[in-house]
């Protein structure tokens, strides 16, 4: 499986050819060979998952590890060292189908949403970059590696975001998206240190092995805070997945994100760089199921807060991204959930199969709802709701393919969500009522705000589209994509996914729970889709109304409940004013005015004293005088 | 004559040569030259430091010596070791682009005659193994400064020169002290540092003075916390390869010689008291990124930068572990190649917008792309991205530091690791000033991008931290086992 390597080599070098040749290159040019590159990358990844599930199969009834690649790239210590290398199973094979197939998608996309953009080579350089880097994040063989390709994708994230660089906005919500990412790296960081101390290892198969495990458990004897020095090791990498994910508190990056464009917003901000924190847990399940249950506890309540409180902000939001971005939260929220409730080995760890479902199939049809919407920007010049209406007529690829992905997020049969989204239900159901009935809830939550995304983009009432050019369909290059993505949203829920990806790689059998699960959650989307259907189809009184009658709850919600205020009063006003100015001041003023003082004493002193030395006889003869006396004097006195 | 005696020869007879040229074409031949010259011989020097230490297992190589003064016992000893030839590549890239980035001076003659001036004495330090000619070497290095300062510098150049120098020259007093006290005390009066680390032994007693004030001494250089002030405005003033110099490589001298004489020579004080200055050097990683979150001077901010990375160079020489210490000499490395890389971009851009005001300043990104593509390149690399030097190093120190069993060093860890989150903030605060946005000043639209000497100076830069970024397996083992000996005296 050597030729795996191929996979992540292809977009490193196409990030070279595309960044160095940069401008000298025709636009087209790039836009060409940047797709075929992809495309070339998607074609190894799909031959080593045939390979890899078909072929070499499973030994003793387990999906197998391979390791077909690693070097060492840094040495500490004989245990400690980082190691760039490719680690295969069930979860990473199936990662690398998810991010090449949509980045593959992207960049066909692209061809057309991008088309006449100045740096157009720039932007297929960095989708390069991108995906070079999600791809060696998840086939990262110790968590040093993935802590590098994690800083990457959080760097090309950065990049894409701020593409429009001479827009302000998106210069801001690039820098916010790195900064809070940062933060949350921080604990990743201070996590990898702490585990690596008491593991002594970096190395995923050590770590998650039972052996290492132990280790970790048997130091749970020091504990600060109440927690055990494992738990906060796994705590901390936990943070740094929240910042990737967007977890409550560290999510208010995701939505400032959308500034990015909107082939970038589907790709790294809604499929493959945003699921990177489930990856994480998910890659170090068996730690925290074995060593720190405590904080896949803690994982479940941030999740289903988050889901919770994301799509409720969701429903109030008019710009359609940002609609999309606080469902990718929530979604996300979901997945980590899941794998919060998740046991160990069989049918207990449903949890943990579900939310790989969950993450393959949501991948698709999110990316399908960002191509479809950047496919509705394209055509109105506009992300406001406002500006859009009765689309369906001038853009029917577009409008049956995002109905496709609207239910299948909403969860009705056969679409691809409702098969993963009840595995997720079914496995909190057994774990944890309360989560049960709130992520229920949140399912019809879901299927209302995305109807009324749908109805009030291609229903509703025909809106003046400024005069001389009516909105048309997207040209091939990007309905194309769109078409493919709408199919993997229909039938991707049919895989059977416990044969192929399971916690301990032992398949296991799950069936629809429909009287428990299946049933209510189907009946919970569809009152969602109903009452959507009744606000916004024709256009109605009711929302506002409404909306009037919650009055400050409505404001706060329209204000994501005042997060982004909450964290812009920390930075600017605690961390700017109350930190580093003082820093600054207390250095200019006292460091340096101790040194100045100094200075000046020495001056003053030498001032003082310089009439000393005047040169005048008659002084010297003086003082000699005087001084000869005082010494004679205590020479005979004492 | 042994290999290493030509890293000196070459710059005095460059400011022989300089002597003779009558115009600035000629001058610039004869730094190209030279420069170049130095920069081979420092690629040659380490294929050959490789081969050599496959086949002898002595701590220094090509080790020569030639008494200079018999009754001090004073010796020209040279030798090296991985950590001497790193800084020399190190100062030859520097000294190497700094010319190109000094390429239309006023008074060129005058000043390239101080420039090979300080690369002499630079070079000379890091061949030195006697004390004295190491401080001798050292002194060479640090007068230039003054007058390339006072001279050639913007703004209050006058103050900041004098204070600069002062501040410096009160360090080497200490270092003076220093000295003496190892001079007299190691029991046998000489100057050799391997006679004195491998054959004699300075009693605990007198260490636990000489320790601390050469430790200082040096540290003033290394920008040691409170002993930094210095830097801000000296970088402020300075004309741009002075920058380059001082912070790539003068500041470098200060984290070489805390360990190669301040803690090898005196392990046992070391031990006991370097938890005061770890505390000091904590304080200056996270107190100098605070102090460049809120400048909006481009050279106070990288100032500020150097007190936070240089800090991390003296905080990852007290863990006193292997890796950390590889990692420091590794920090050493990436920080002089990053900072140069920034001095160089801001004289760039200071010379056509005339301004280093972050305020006044906007949207360069599509006036000066190539300038502007670099200064990212510059930022990333300062705030630890992988695949560019800054992350290697970093990344080795604070693994090392957290393999402390010491629970104290291990917390102490955790807080210097907070600054790469202030690292992110001011790099970026800067970027998205004065590269992204709208175009601030209509007068910068008519502004050109560099020139090919400044593009040479720049991308030389680029192509060493992106190799020790990429490849940093083969720079951690021309480090890694010289760090052992020493180590292995603090044990």
């Amino acid at each position: 499986m050597e030729y795996s390597l191929l996979i992540i080599i292809t977009p490193l070098l196409l990030f070279l050819l595309l960044g160095l040749s940069g401008m000298k290159m025709k636009p087209g040019m790039a836009g060409i060979i940047g797709t075929a590159g992809m495309g070339f990358s998607t074609l190894i990844s799909y031959i080593v998952a045939y390979n890899y599930f078909f072929g070499i199969g499973q030994t003793d009834g387990a999906w197998a590890t391979i390791i077909p690649f690693n070097v060492e790239w840094l040495h500490f210590t004989d245990n400690l060292h980082i190691d760039l290398g490719i680690l295969l199973d069930p979860i990473s094979v199936m990662m690398l189908l998810v991010i090449t197939t949509v980045s593959l998608m992207v960049h066909i996309y692209s061809l057309g949403y991008m088309h006449g953009e100045k740096g157009f080579q720039r932007y297929y350089a960095f989708l390069s970059l991108f995906s070079f880097s999600m791809l060696g994040l998840v086939v990262a063989t110790n968590i040093f590696q993935m802590y590098i390709f994690w800083e990457l994708v959080g760097v090309s994230s950065y990049l894409l975001i701020g593409f429009y660089y001479t827009k302000p906005s998106a210069v801001s919500a690039s820098k916010k998206a790195f900064i809070v990412t940062r933060f949350a790296d921080l604990g990743f960081l201070v996590g990898i240190l702490l585990l690596s101390f008491y593991t002594g290892t970096f190395d995923f198969a050590q770590l998650t092995s039972d052996g290492a495990g132990l280790v970790v458990a048997s130091t749970a004897g020091i504990s600060f805070m109440g927690l055990s020095a494992a738990s906060w090791a796994m705590a901390l990498i936990f943070m740094g997945g929240a910042g990737k994910s967007a977890m409550f508190p560290l999510h208010i990056w995701l939505p400032d994100a959308m500034e990015g464009p909107t082939p970038v917003s589907a790709l790294i901000h809604a499929a493959t760089m945003v699921v990177a924190g489930v990856y994480l847990v998910a890659r170090l399940f068996p730690v925290y199921v074995f060593a720190t249950p405590d904080v896949l506890t803690l994982i479940a309540y941030i999740g289903t807060f988050t889901a919770l409180f994301a799509a409720v902000i969701a429903i109030t939001q008019t710009d359609i991204k940002r609609v999309l971005a606080f469902s990718t939260i929530s979604q996300i929220a979901y997945m980590m959930v899941s794998l919060g409730v998740s046991e160990y080995g069989g049918h207990d760890g449903l949890g943990y199969m579900a939310s790989m479902f969950h993450l393959f199939t949501h991948a698709f049809f999110k990316a399908l709802l960002f191509l479809g919407a950047g496919s509705v920007i394209h055509a109105v010049h506009s992300n406001e709701m406002d500006a859009m209406g009765s689309l369906r007529k001038y853009m029917p690829v577009t409008h049956i393919t995002f109905l496709i992905a609207c239910l299948a997020i909403a969860g009705i049969p056969p679409f691809s969500g409702f098969f993963s989204k009840d595995e997720i239900l079914a496995a909190c159901l057994h774990h944890d009522k309360l989560i049960f009935f709130t992520l229920l809830a949140v399912a019809g939550i879901t299927a209302f705000y995305m109807f009324r995304l749908y109805f009030n983009i291609f229903w509703g009432a025909e809106k003046s589209y400024d005069g001389h050019h009516q909105p048309h369909e997207s040209p091939l290059r990007m309905t194309v994509p769109l078409m493919i993505l709408a199919v993997f949203s229909i039938f991707t829920g049919f895989i059977p996914f416990p044969e192929f990806i399971t916690v301990d790689h032992i398949p296991f059998a799950a069936h629809i729970e429909w009287a428990t699960v299946a049933i209510p959650s189907i009946l919970v989307a569809a009152a969602g889709i109903l009452i959507a259907m009744v606000f916004y189809m024709k256009g109605s009184e009711l929302p506002s109304r409404i909306s009037r009658a919650l009055g400050g709850l409505y404001t706060a919600t329209l204000r994501k409940f005042y997060m982004d205020e909450i964290w812009m009063f920390m930075t600017k006003n605690v961390v700017f004013n109350r930190i580093c100015t003082p820093i600054a001041w207390f250095d200019r003023h006292v460091v340096d005015g101790a040194m100045n003082g100094l200075a000046w004493i020495t001056q003053k002193m030498s001032v003082s004293i310089k009439g000393l030395q005047s040169g005048q006889v008659q002084l010297y003869v003086w003082i000699y005088v005087v001084g000869s006396l005082v010494i004679a004097a205590l020479v005979l006195f004492l | 004559m042994s290999i290493l005696s030509l890293f000196v020869l070459v710059p005095v007879l460059m400011i022989g040569c300089l002597f003779l040229c009558k115009d600035i074409k000629q001058i610039r031949a004869v730094m190209v030259t030279g420069a170049s010259v130095l920069l081979i011989l420092a690629a040659v020097l380490v294929v050959l430091f490789i081969g050599e230490r496959a086949v002898s297992d002595a701590t220094m190589l090509f080790v020569s010596s030639i008494v200079w003064y018999e009754p001090l016992n004073i010796a020209y000893s040279v030798g090296v070791d991985g950590i001497s030839v790193a800084m020399l590549a190190l100062s030859s890239i520097i000294v190497f682009t700094g010319v190109f980035s000094s390429w239309n001076m006023n008074m060129a003659k005058e000043y390239f005659l101080w420039y090979c001036l300080l690369a002499t004495g630079v070079f000379g330090f890091f061949i030195s193994i006697d004390l004295f000619t190491m401080f001798m070497f050292y002194e060479v290095a640090l007068i230039p400064m003054y007058l390339l300062i006072g001279l050639w510098g913007t703004g209050k150049k006058e103050y900041s020169a004098m204070k600069l120098t002062l501040m410096l020259m009160g360090g080497s007093a200490f270092l003076l002290v220093g000295i003496l006290g190892i001079y007299y005390t190691s029991g046998h009066t000489t100057m050799n540092l391997l006679e004195i680390a491998d054959h004699l032994h300075i009693p605990v007693e007198h260490q636990r003075w000489i320790f601390p004030t050469t430790f200082l001494g040096f540290g003033v250089l290394g920008a040691l916390f409170p002993f930094h002030t210095w830097s801000p405005d000296g970088h402020a003033s300075a004309p741009t390869a002075v920058s380059m110099l001082h912070a790539g490589v003068l500041m470098k001298l200060g984290g070489y010689g805390c360990f190669r004489v301040a803690m090898y020579l005196m392990p046992e004080a070391a031990g006991e008291l370097g938890w005061i200055f770890l505390i000091l050097t904590g304080i200056s990683v996270v107190y100098g990124a605070f102090g460049a979150v809120v400048q909006t001077d481009l050279k106070y901010i990288n100032a500020y930068s150097s007190v936070s990375h240089c800090g991390l160079v003296l905080f990852a020489v007290l863990m006193m572990n292997q890796i950390s210490m590889t990692g420091a000499v590794m920090q050493m490395l990436s920080h002089g190649l990053m900072t140069a890389l920034f001095f160089a971009l801001i004289g760039l851009i200071y010379g056509r917008t005339h301004t280093r005001d972050i305020r006044e300043m906007g949207g360069l990104m599509k006036i000066m792309p190539f300038a502007s593509a670099c200064y990212v390149i510059a930022g990333l690399a300062s705030l630890g991205l992988p695949g560019l030097s800054g992350f290697v190093a970093e990344m080795t120190i604070f693994v090392g530091s957290f393999q402390h069993v010491d629970l104290f060093r291990r917390v102490l860890t955790i807080v210097a690791c907070c600054s790469i989150v202030i690292t992110a903030v001011y790099i970026l605060r800067t970027v998205g000033k004065i590269l992204y946005g709208p175009v601030q000043d209509e007068h910068h639209l008519g502004l050109s991008d560099a020139a090919w000497y400044e593009k040479v100076s720049a991308l030389g830069l680029i192509v060493a931290i992106v190799a020790m970024g990429l490849y940093p397996l083969g720079v951690s083992e021309l480090i890694s086992d010289s760090i052992a000996p020493i180590v292995a005296k603090l044990m």
